[in-house]
């Protein structure tokens, strides 16, 4: 199959929100991303070490997978032509296993760089119902027409 | 520095701020397997990671996710020979030791994007101590925050990323 039709950057307007994800996390979720990051602390995998060593309320998402979860987020808005510059969270409370967590994301600036690639800056929040869990802010790139491949970007034409 | 108090510091805390630590090429080259698991554990179905056409016709062969820049430089839990566990991030682990805090949690994280990590790339690190700061109390306990720096590069010595860790190392309240 050939990548399919990317959202090119004349689409995107400053203040459009995207489309919201919600995920039940179970422990599997837990453990599945700490493992795939090969993050072998007990927090992530040993309910009774997060609880009575560290105090927390279950198993909770590791930090290399938190990361997964936003990429993921934000490629399913612009596709596979979407690639990250730079991404920064600042984790203010944990997700736990059984929490229910939402992403919502927020599009803050459009731009075109003096290179000529196209740059959105979106902020996303995880939150489990009222809380909000961690805050991202994120620098991707999407193509500026159908035809316009941010990957191909390389050296001085790659400024994230 | 930010949020420090370099007088407060022990000078061999100090003596390390900035300095490259920790240089290592990890321990196994770039593959798959870890791809194909990070996208399940979050549903990832961009066709880049799972369409070989597609990742082709975009950047040229498959490439990893790339938010797992840390997955390369993770050690093996367990190794030949290995009588300690290793540890990513030692940077981390040498400050809860040296300032005695026995929990620790991340709390903000960034990364910066270069070079697309390719199959088969042997990535190498280095990590960097920004910052350390002074005791502070949170809802957890009682620590310091501090701030690490950590680089990727690929064999053929490109940038491919740099991340910024910044942890609470801390003792629970009457613990």
């Amino acid at each position: 199959m050939s990548a399919p039709a990317p959202v090119t950057l004349d689409q995107v307007r400053e203040g459009q929100t995207l489309p919201s994800l919600t995920y039940d996390v179970t422990p599997t979720t837990v453990v599945l991303g700490a493992l795939s990051s090969r993050d072998w602390r007990p927090m992530h995998h040993d309910y009774r070490f997060a609880t009575e060593r560290n105090g927390m309320a279950d198993v909770f998402l590791s930090t290399p997978n938190q990361a997964a979860w936003f990429e993921r987020y934000l490629t399913d808005w612009t596709g596979p032509r979407g690639r990250l510059g730079r991404m920064k969270f600042r984790m203010k409370d944990s997700v736990f296993a059984g929490d229910t967590m939402v992403l919502e994301g927020v599009v803050r600036a459009v731009e075109t760089d003096a290179t000529g690639c196209g740059w959105c800056e979106v902020e996303v929040t995880m939150r489990v119902g009222d809380r909000t869990s961690t805050e991202c802010s994120a620098r991707i790139a999407v193509p500026t027409t159908p035809d316009d491949n941010p990957w191909a970007r390389r050296g001085e034409r790659w400024k994230p | 520095m930010t949020d420090a108090v370099l007088d407060e510091l022990p000078s061999d805390v100090t003596a390390t701020i900035d300095q490259v630590q920790y240089e290592q090429t990890a321990d196994f080259p770039v593959e798959r397997g870890y791809v194909w698991t990070t996208c399940a554990a979050v549903e990832n179905g961009n066709p880049l990671f799972w369409d070989d056409a597609v990742a082709e016709e975009l950047t040229g062969g498959v490439i990893a996710a790339p938010t797992m820049l840390s997955v390369w430089f993770r050690p093996h839990h367990w190794a030949p020979g290995q009588t300690s566990q290793a540890l990513p991030l030692q940077v981390h682990f040498d400050l809860k030791e040296r300032f005695d805090l026995p929990e620790a949690v991340m709390t903000d994280n960034s990364i910066v994007f270069y070079e697309p990590v390719r199959l088969g790339d042997r990535l190498s690190t280095c990590q960097r101590l920004r910052s350390v700061s002074g005791p502070k109390t949170t809802k957890l306990g009682t620590g310091r925050f501090w701030v690490i720096d950590v680089e990727y590069r690929n064999q053929r010595e490109e940038l491919v990323g740099v991340e910024s860790y910044t942890g609470f190392g801390y003792r629970k309240a009457g613990a």
